[in-house]
């Protein structure tokens, strides 16, 4: 979707907040947030692609007033109503309606997410491009996930690797099968995304799937 | 208006926060031990040093280096550190003509697994609209100052693929052993937005 996620070369959000030294959390809670995401990820409800097209539906208002840690709770909160692990009762009670189920023990728990699978899929399916082939990438713009950002969309690249079969993210998002093709390393100049006031040396890449490109 | 207000809404979030951890536990979906295993890993055991051992290795061992440079996921897993993201690694050489930094500008992809959590200005808005813009000008607010003739690549993670840069090896560290080394690799010269330290600056 076209979201405010989409944040790549916008202008306006002032200077990097560089801190030195920062402590890994800055706050107890964000700890407890990070650990209950990885924890409820083991139970295999929903997948990484899914997770993140939940982020991206936060109203883009939220999404901009919101700290980074603030969006993992709403993000949450919504996947588990929409998962149907979690009812809207309950989260603004704070109390289960029903009863409880037996939890992954801490073991279990490091034991899936050690056994996560890769995203690579060890299947063969043939790739419509090889190294050195020139790429437009398609001008699309699903309502739904999708890993190409707007500002290479319409633009001119070269495959530089080819990094093997990959689940596509804009099905898999959606629950509509993991789709396995080629995944590419994609290389774009700065001239060809930015203008010609960018640099003429600088290069910019993008991993991209087969269904992002066309032959150019 | 993103950045400088991290702590202002913590009283609210942070009731919420503890309202979800209390109805999830009560519902059976966590446990509250895995939690505080989870934050102990990754407050004490996971961190850059772990990222800063495999490029001092790639710096010492010529045959790892050209390993990682290759299949990145299995030289790193045979230094022992597994991933727990499920993703595939790709390592970026820098040289003296090409400078790589990495960047996730549709969310805050990171290689967790080697080196930790991501700094809080990696997630930050100004740092995903800029990298893929305007890297030198990023790079100049983290002190570094690229000559035009050095090509800057910018990798923007849009897949399942986490990227790590090998830093170039200081000049005067002939003899440094691993671990000497090891210390020279700061966490932002494997993001790409510094180099490694050098031992002669007294920066170290």
């Amino acid at each position: 979707m076209d979201g405010i996620h989409d944040m790549g070369g916008m202008d306006g959000f002032g200077p990097i907040p560089i801190e030195y030294n920062e402590p890994v959390f800055h706050a107890e809670w964000e700890g407890r947030l990070y650990a209950m995401n990885s924890a409820l990820g083991a139970l295999g409800e929903w997948n990484i692609d899914a997770g993140r097209a939940c982020m991206e539906r936060l109203a883009p208002v939220v999404y901009l007033q919101s700290p980074y840690y603030q969006r993992w709770l709403y993000r949450m909160e919504n996947i588990l109503v929409e998962r149907g692990l979690v009812t809207p009762t309950e989260l603004t009670a704070g109390t289960p309606e029903g009863a409880a189920r037996e939890p992954l023990s801490t073991d279990e728990v490091f034991g899936r997410l050690r056994a996560s699978r890769s995203a690579r899929v060890d299947q063969p399916v043939e790739a419509k491009f090889k190294v050195g082939d020139a790429v437009l990438v398609r001008n699309i713009h699903p309502v739904g996930h999708t890993r190409t950002p707007r500002y290479v969309r319409g633009r001119r690249g070269v495959i530089d690797r080819d990094h093997g079969v990959f689940i596509f993210p804009d099905t898999h998002a959606e629950f509509k099968g993991e789709s396995p093709q080629h995944l590419y390393s994609v290389r774009f100049t700065a001239r060809e995304l930015w203008g010609p006031d960018a640099s003429e040396t600088d290069k910019v890449y993008l991993d991209m799937w087969d269904d992002y490109l066309d032959a150019d | 208006m993103t950045n400088h207000d991290d702590h202002s809404h913590l009283s609210d979030t942070e009731l919420r926060v503890r309202s979800l951890e209390s109805l999830l536990v009560d519902k059976g979906l966590v446990d509250p031990a895995a939690l505080d295993a989870i934050v102990d890993r990754y407050e004490n055991k996971v961190g850059p040093r772990n990222g800063a051992r495999v490029v001092a290795r790639a710096w010492s061992d010529p045959a790892f280096k050209k390993h990682l440079l290759e299949d990145a996921s299995a030289a790193i897993d045979s230094l022992g550190y597994t991933s727990t993201q499920g993703v595939d690694m790709l390592v970026l050489e820098n040289t003296p003509s090409v400078h790589n930094v990495t960047v996730c500008s549709l969310c805050s992809c990171y290689p967790w697994a080697v080196l930790g959590l991501p700094p809080a200005w990696y997630k930050s808005f100004p740092y995903r609209a800029r990298a893929v813009k305007d890297p030198r000008g990023v790079l100049r607010e983290f002190g570094l100052e690229l000559a035009p003739e050095v090509e800057v690549r910018v990798w923007d993670s849009t897949a399942e693929l986490r990227y790590i840069v090998l830093p170039e090896r200081p000049e005067g560290t002939e003899g440094f052993t691993e671990e000497e080394l090891a210390e020279l690799v700061t966490r932002n010269s494997m993001i790409g937005t510094e180099k490694a330290a050098n031992p002669n600056a007294g920066d170290s």
